[in-house]
């Protein structure tokens, strides 16, 4: 079936043209926002860790990867997001 | 270890809100507790919440593992071929978030005005007709079940029938297997119907949206469009429908709390949040197997064992909440589990909280002096399902 977002896909599909293979990407997490579903630790393993009810991205500045857009998309709080490092651009969750 | 001489669970029989008295030793003394439940092969128990949350929500634990295997379960029916819960991410990612969009705190919040429309509509029905009623068929199940059948597509009118297949597939012991299996073929012949419908007529509706997923974006399959339009519309109002009771009753058996919320209607969502923690809706999780090794607090559990958790035992931890067995509607902590943990986190957890917040604010407000009838008999507790609740309870007020 197309169209299913493999964990590692390779996204820079999803990002504007400014240099595909070097681009980075920052993930943060709104704390008053967020409820500590676990939700994107568990659709991104390694990616984000909960604390004490509140997840933290294990790093704030990633390559492309679909995995962080999925937690942002999937987060019910919409307390994830995902922006261009360099561009402030949001690639997730979408509007 | 090796899972050797399971004990029966559920451990005790109880078809009202008493949590099993055993947790508490558990949580002590046997952390990993071998079981059997009523179907399947035996599995580990784990009831503290630190454990909790990592069979639930590590990536070491699999939903996808169970479908081949007789998995432990409370329940006879396994769901839906297809459904979410078959799946690990990122399969499991795939399908969520073709419904995702729709559960978000923010788009239910734009639902908040019209559950207060349907919520103040039954209040006027009851009060027209006078005390005492029955707040389960009067109030807690039309609620839920209007506001899903909006929400996602399906007509009102056809609310008997899918309450009575919906029953069926929820059930431990109330229906025979046969039973069981010819009303789960039903509802899912029911659901395709919608969907055909939706081809000849497409609809700006959930159900619409899923459809257009799969027809123009090829993102799920027939099987896993049928079982995920089921699956939100049986947890889309048992849960909450049953909540809805579970919470008034928990109030009437805490006065000092319940006149607490009287005073100050505005701790209502708190209120909401303790009393997820404190009312257990059901006895385990859906089982777990374990990929790997892993290191829980009571030992090791091996690759290929299934593991229950306890939701209820978790949210009585008392290494996280300070006197958990005290109801308080004040109460301000950490997180509890009673939405579940991790990728399988109830997809509609913010939906039941605006309902919930909506049906107490409204209860409270509407229906002062609310308390049971008096009749004797005001409470029939459901029996053999699998999510506790009332089937009828008789309630009066104070008549204007």
């Amino acid at each position: 079936m197309s169209g299913r977002p493999d964990a590692d896909r390779d996204t820079s599909a999803a990002a504007p043209e400014s240099g595909a293979g070097t681009q980075t990407w920052r993930v943060r997490v709104d704390a008053t926002a967020c409820m500590g579903t676990g939700i994107c630790a568990g659709v991104a393993p390694g990616r984000f860790r909960v604390r004490d009810g509140v997840s933290h991205p294990t790093d704030e500045f990633v390559p492309p990867t679909q995995q962080v857009v999925d937690a942002a998309e999937s987060c019910p709080l919409e307390a994830i997001s995902v922006t261009h490092r360099d561009t402030g651009a949001r690639i997730a969750p979408e509007e | 270890m090796t899972i050797s001489d399971p004990q029966p669970f559920p451990f005790s029989d109880t078809d009202d809100l008493r949590i099993e008295p055993r947790f508490e030793q558990l949580r002590e003394k046997e952390p990993l507790c071998p079981v059997r439940l009523p179907h399947g092969e035996p599995a580990w128990l784990v009831t503290r919440y630190e454990d909790v949350k990592t069979v639930l929500g590590d990536p070491r634990f699999s939903r996808a593992e169970a479908q081949h295997r007789d998995e432990p379960r409370t329940r006879y029916h396994r769901g839906l071929p297809g459904n979410i819960m078959e799946f690990d991410p990122p399969e499991h990612t795939r399908l969520r978030r073709v419904v995702a969009k729709a559960f978000t705190a923010r788009r239910v919040e734009e639902l908040r005005v019209r559950a207060q429309e349907i919520a103040d509509r039954l209040v006027d029905e009851m009060t027209a007709q006078g005390p005492p009623a029955d707040l389960v068929a009067g109030f807690a199940l039309p609620l839920p079940v209007t506001v899903i059948c909006e929400l996602l597509g399906v007509p009102l009118e056809d609310r008997a029938r899918f309450r009575h297949w919906s029953d069926a597939m929820l059930s431990t012991t109330r229906f025979t297997p046969a039973e069981i299996d010819r009303c789960v073929e039903e509802l899912s012949a029911y659901m395709a119907g919608l969907v055909a419908e939706r081809r000849e007529r497409p609809q700006d509706d959930l159900l619409g949206v899923m459809v257009a997923a799969r027809d123009e974006q090829d993102r799920l399959s027939e099987d896993e469009l049928v079982a995920m339009g089921v699956g939100v519309l049986v947890a889309g109002h048992e849960t909450t429908a049953s909540q809805i009771p579970n919470f008034v009753y928990t109030l009437l058996e805490h006065p000092d709390q319940l006149a607490c919320l009287r005073a100050d209607p505005d701790l209502v969502p708190q209120a909401v949040e303790e009393l997820m923690r404190f009312v257990p809706l059901g006895s385990a999780s859906i089982a777990r197997y374990a990929l790997e090794d892993v290191q829980l607090s009571g030992g090791v559990v091996r690759a290929g064992e299934p593991v229950v958790a306890s939701n209820a035992s978790a949210n009585r931890d008392a290494t996280v909440f300070t006197c958990p067995e005290e109801l308080d509607v004040t109460r301000q902590e950490a997180s509890h589990v009673g939405f579940g943990h991790g990728p399988h986190h109830c997809l509609g957890a913010q939906l039941a909280r605006m309902e919930l917040q909506v049906a107490l604010r409204t209860l409270l407000r509407r229906l002062p002096g609310l308390r049971l009838a008096g009749t004797g008999q005001d409470l029939v507790w459901k029996s053999g399902s699998g999510v506790k609740g009332l089937e009828k309870m008789l309630v009066t007020w104070d008549a204007a």
